[in-house]
């Protein structure tokens, strides 16, 4: 979903051939993980069918003909809906950390040592995370931000059941 | 440095404040040029460690070496010369002089370890440029954001060129984009200078900018599993 929009936003632009829109793409948000050519191709028949886009052929004196992609009105008016919705919160009542921890109590280990070696993991990632953003234009330095913010969350969540281990274990034995 | 490579170990210390127990055998080994953090929840004993490893409080219990030598052992006029020479500190609060300017702060140790004054203000206004805050000379640290003072603090503690850089929650008092500012700053100028740096902080951000980090936990410090998935 979230590529599909972005590729429709960088049509929003201008309208792009498709191999300049995978570049465009890889440039802004792809570093990382470059999207592949068959599956921008693929979200552009999607965005062709649901009308958000249409193409134009042109024709070349040499060479094969190109496809010029653009957005319509209702790709526009669509993307701005997204844009302006915010996006759903997801509840994070059953993450694999939580599962973790529990199953770790159940099966009678320390779960203390589980979240260390979690820790150690999410700051080793948030050390590169910040090579990255020292190292990179704004852009890219934000999307690393944004992953720091993601993986900050976890460690307060990971530092706050660590100091309240004793009472989860507690009140899981006890209600079983 | 011993020859480990480590510039500073902690040996099984012990520091209690009057009845409450703060270090509990804590160990650690610092490696020459690295930048080390230090985390751990509140009261788990984190700033205490980083107390006793410079020389400002005495352990009760334990060894502290620096540079090859005993500095538990040292009696208190030692202790403060050789954190004078070798130690620079950089506190949450920047704890500038407020009755002097930027550049009074910044010279200041410069001053206290017998340089000229006018080679201390000159070394000291050199700093400036490098920290982006070029005319604050004269401002006092009432007129300057918290952002700036900590950029003077680091600059007070760094001009000395110390062997070991110890910083407190050094942007506990800023905001995100002036800690990473600082922080940018504070690992960069440490490697420039080949200092050590050892850093107290609970905030993962701030210790990302770290090379590697301990934990202490009820006055200890713990080790950690490097990699996630081997525990039992």
């Amino acid at each position: 979903m979230s590529a599909s929009y972005a590729l429709l936003g960088i049509l929003g632009q201008q309208p792009t051939y498709g191999y300049d829109l995978k570049r465009d793409y890889d440039f802004l948000y792809g570093k990382d993980k470059p999207l592949a050519f068959g599956q921008v191709y693929a979200t552009l028949s999607r965005l062709l069918r649901d009308k958000k886009i249409a193409t134009k052929t042109i024709e070349k004196s040499y060479g094969p003909e190109r496809k010029l992609y653009a957005i319509t009105r209702f790709g526009r008016k669509d993307l701005e809906t997204w844009l302006s919705t915010p996006e759903k919160l997801h509840p994070n009542t059953q993450t694999v950390l939580f599962i973790k921890v529990v199953t770790s109590i159940l099966l009678d280990k320390k779960p203390n040592l589980y979240l260390d070696a979690q820790r150690s993991a999410h700051i080793a990632r948030m050390r590169e995370l910040t090579e990255v953003r020292r190292n990179s234009d704004l852009a890219h330095s934000l999307q690393a931000d944004y992953a720091l913010f993601h993986l900050e969350a976890d460690l307060r969540w990971i530092d706050l059941t660590e100091a309240r281990l004793q009472t989860l274990k507690q009140e899981i034995l006890s209600e079983r | 440095m011993n020859a480990n490579g480590y510039i500073l170990r902690a040996i099984d210390i012990k520091k209690d404040f009057g009845m409450t127990p703060a270090l509990q055998g804590a160990s650690l080994d610092v490696r020459n040029g690295e930048v080390l953090a230090i985390m751990g929840p509140s009261g788990s004993g984190k700033s205490t460690l980083l107390h006793c490893l410079a020389g400002i409080f005495k352990p009760d219990g334990g060894e502290v070496w620096f540079d090859g030598k005993r500095l538990d052992k040292l009696g208190e006029e030692d202790r403060t010369r050789l954190r004078r020479q070798s130690f620079g500190f950089v506190f949450q609060f920047g704890q500038l002089v407020p009755e002097l300017t930027a550049e009074d702060n910044i010279a200041l140790p410069l001053l206290l370890n017998k340089t000229s004054r006018s080679e201390a203000y000159k070394m000291a206004r050199s700093w400036f440029k490098k920290l982006g805050i070029d005319g604050l000379e004269k401002h006092r640290a009432g007129e300057m954001s918290g952002g700036q003072a900590q950029r003077v603090a680091l600059a007070r503690a760094l001009i000395t060129q110390p062997k070991v850089l110890f910083a407190d929650e050094p942007t506990g008092s800023l905001d995100s984009l002036a800690s990473e500012q600082v922080m940018e700053l504070l690992v960069d100028l440490a490697h420039e200078q080949g200092s050590t740096v050892v850093l107290v902080t609970h905030d993962p951000r701030i210790a990302a900018y770290a090379e590697r980090e301990v934990m202490v936990r009820d006055g200890k410090v713990s080790s950690v599993q490097r990699k996630a998935g081997v525990v039992n």
